[in-house]
């Protein structure tokens, strides 16, 4: 089974993230890179799908220069190898643009399985799993908190808000991880050596068969008009607790007609 | 004036709270029309009517057998139709796939987790943890837009509601992913976490399982129950109830955390909360700096003193 497991480096969520005022995109350079959680899972997944039923697992990135460190921490999880999508015109491309850039390079290989993340840490727009399957006109099964493949029937579970959906379908198909889903493997060291020989194909938009009109800031389906940090917050009242620090949140409370 | 598409969401005939808000932020933009799939919009009429919906636009019920796809078929074709001048849906993990697949049909662009949306279709968005407020719009096509439950408030205007049937013939692609089966986990009878007005959370301060002295607070108040990631990986609490950015985004009017240090990633989930409380033992928990009013102390003292208090005055 041929899986390719989608990995996007974000900036990380513990340093100080910011857009750049010249063209109100993600601020790359002011903040470490690492890949986006909710891949790692993905990873771990695709992982142990090759595991059970054999194939090769392929990474893919969209990204600049950068994301390059990104792609070579996921194949030191295990991936065989990885392509990098990168092309200055993508530069400020909008999640469906990214989405299609995706879905034209997955045109160009054979696959069984896609797998992703359910959604990024910063731009959590959470549609490039739904918009793959759209363009790709694949199964979408997305949002697995567990995936069984049997030949060539799959089935996952969903995860929805009273408990899950059992959903089946065919492969080759798009399946997209939340993080109840597995725990992901550390690195081994003789695996970060490894993952330093391992092939990574590199390509650029005409490489990939992607219209330059169709991406990119300029041709952004979206635009961000402006930005400003959030004004602060009126600084609250701190009290300690000196026996009667419940009936203090009690009065304040009332005073805020909560009770 | 033309329509506007809302997707209502509603569990088994029961409109949520989220559709009258997107209802809401409709009539600003041109005539709310609800979307209604599966069946009960009879009985929904009235409550859809109450918020401005001129039609209710329904399709049949077995557009929910499949995953996500139908109901993207369904609003593009209504798009098509009726030329809307925009889709809202509830950036609920399921909306926000509807949407961008209803995006990728129309050749649109998609906007998601908004947390306002103006007459101009100019939209809020609340970035990096709520540090960052943009706004952006749609450049391409119908826009379709996503909007974060809670977020505007919900206010009623007489509308029409009424009802049009919509026939649907689903593609084979709509019909890959096939839901064989729905599993109930974890009933209760408290509201649903994105929905609720008050949200009453607990962290690693839980200190165990026992998770008795968050409920008991939020039952106190008809609260929805959350949890940190800390108490969700320590398992005790499921899931399904994570605050963050991993898990869901909550905007009540009142968010208490009890012993949650407030962590970027948590903040990211409930900054937008309009009152926040907090209980914590460390002066220095980095929540405090967004709380509206805090309690220096052991949770497990100051909860059961609030939550008797509460009683007390009802
Ligand atoms: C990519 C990524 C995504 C993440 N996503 C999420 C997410 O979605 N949601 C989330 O919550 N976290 C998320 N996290 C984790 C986050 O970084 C924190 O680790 C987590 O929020 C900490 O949970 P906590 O506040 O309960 O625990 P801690 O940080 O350990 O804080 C516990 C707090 O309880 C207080 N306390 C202890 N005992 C008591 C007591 N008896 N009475 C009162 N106070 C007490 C302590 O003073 C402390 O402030 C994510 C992390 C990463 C890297
Ligand atoms: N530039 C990218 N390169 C590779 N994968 C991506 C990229 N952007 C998004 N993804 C994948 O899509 C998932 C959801 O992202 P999003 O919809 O942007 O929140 C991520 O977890 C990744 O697996």
């Amino acid at each position: 089974m041929n899986i390719v497991v989608l990995v996007k480096q974000v900036p990380d969520t513990a340093t100080e993230r910011t857009l750049s005022p010249a063209d109100n995109t993600l601020d790359r350079a002011s903040s470490d890179g690492v890949i986006n959680e909710l891949d790692e899972y993905a990873i771990e997944e695709a992982l142990q799908l090759k595991e059970k039923h054999g194939g090769e697992v392929t990474v893919l990135s969209v990204g600049p220069d950068q994301a390059s460190e990104s792609i070579r921490k996921a194949l030191s999880m295990g991936p065989d190898k990885a392509i990098h999508l990168n092309d200055a015109a993508l530069h400020g491309s909008d999640a469906l643009q990214t989405a299609y850039a995706l879905a034209q390079v997955l045109r160009t290989i054979e696959f069984d399985l896609v797998v992703l993340g359910s959604e990024s840490t910063d731009a959590r727009t959470g549609v490039v799993g739904a918009a793959l399957a759209e363009y790709l006109e694949l199964p979408q099964l997305t949002l697995a908190s567990k995936v069984d493949v049997d030949g060539s029937d799959i089935t996952i579970q969903r995860a929805t808000d009273y408990g899950y959906d059992v959903v089946a379908a065919q492969l080759p198909a798009i399946v997209s991880v939340v993080e109840k889903i597995n725990d992901p493997r550390y690195p081994s060291f003789k695996l970060i050596m490894a993952a330093k020989k391992k092939p990574v194909e590199k390509l650029d938009l005409a490489a990939a068969g992607i219209e330059a009109d169709r991406v990119g800031l300029a041709n952004a389906t979206t635009e961000t008009v402006d930005f400003a940090a959030a004004p602060p917050r009126a600084a609250g009242t701190i009290v300690k607790d000196e026996g009667d620090g419940g009936q203090k949140l009690a009065a304040f409370l009332a005073e805020k007609k909560f009770i | 004036m033309a329509e506007v598409l809302v997707l209502v969401d509603h569990v088994d005939g029961e409109v949520k709270k989220v559709t009258a808000e997107l209802l809401t932020a409709a009539r600003r933009i041109g005539e709310p029309a609800a979307v209604w799939v599966g069946d009960g919009s009879d009985g929904a009429k009235a409550s859809l009517a109450e918020y401005g919906a001129e039609k209710v636009y329904t399709a049949p019920a077995e557009l929910n057998d499949y995953v996500v796809a139908p109901k993207a078929e369904l609003l593009a074709k209504l798009v098509e139709q009726t030329s809307a001048a925009a889709v809202l849906v509830s950036a609920t993990t399921e909306g926000k796939e509807v949407a961008g697949r209803t995006a990728v049909k129309l050749g649109s662009g998609v906007l998601t987790d908004v947390v306002d949306v103006t007459a101009e279709l100019v939209a809020e968005h609340s970035i990096f943890g709520g540090a960052t407020i943009t706004h952006s719009k749609v450049r391409t096509g119908t826009p379709v837009i996503a909007v974060r439950p809670n977020a505007i408030p919900a206010e009623p205007a007489e509308g029409a509601a009424a009802i049009e049937e919509v026939s649907v013939e689903m593609s084979d692609a709509a019909k890959s992913a096939k839901v064989v089966e729905r599993v109930q986990q974890e009933q209760s009878d408290r509201p649903e976490l994105t929905e609720a007005a008050i949200v009453v959370s607990g962290g690693r301060g839980v200190g165990s399982d026992d998770f008795s002295v968050v409920e008991s607070l939020a039952d106190s108040l008809g609260a929805a129950v959350g949890a940190s990631r800390a108490a969700v990986d320590s398992g005790w609490y499921p899931n399904q109830f994570q605050v963050g950015q991993t898990g869901k985004t909550v905007s009540p009017n009142l968010y208490i955390a009890l012993g949650i240090s407030g962590a970027i990633q948590h903040r990211a989930g409930m900054q937008t909360s309009k009152n926040i409380v907090a209980v914590n033992k460390d002066p220095e928990a980095p929540l405090l700096e967004i709380s509206d009013f805090a309690v220096i102390g052991d949770l497990h003292k100051v909860t059961p003193q609030l939550t008797e208090e509460i009683e007390k005055r009802k």
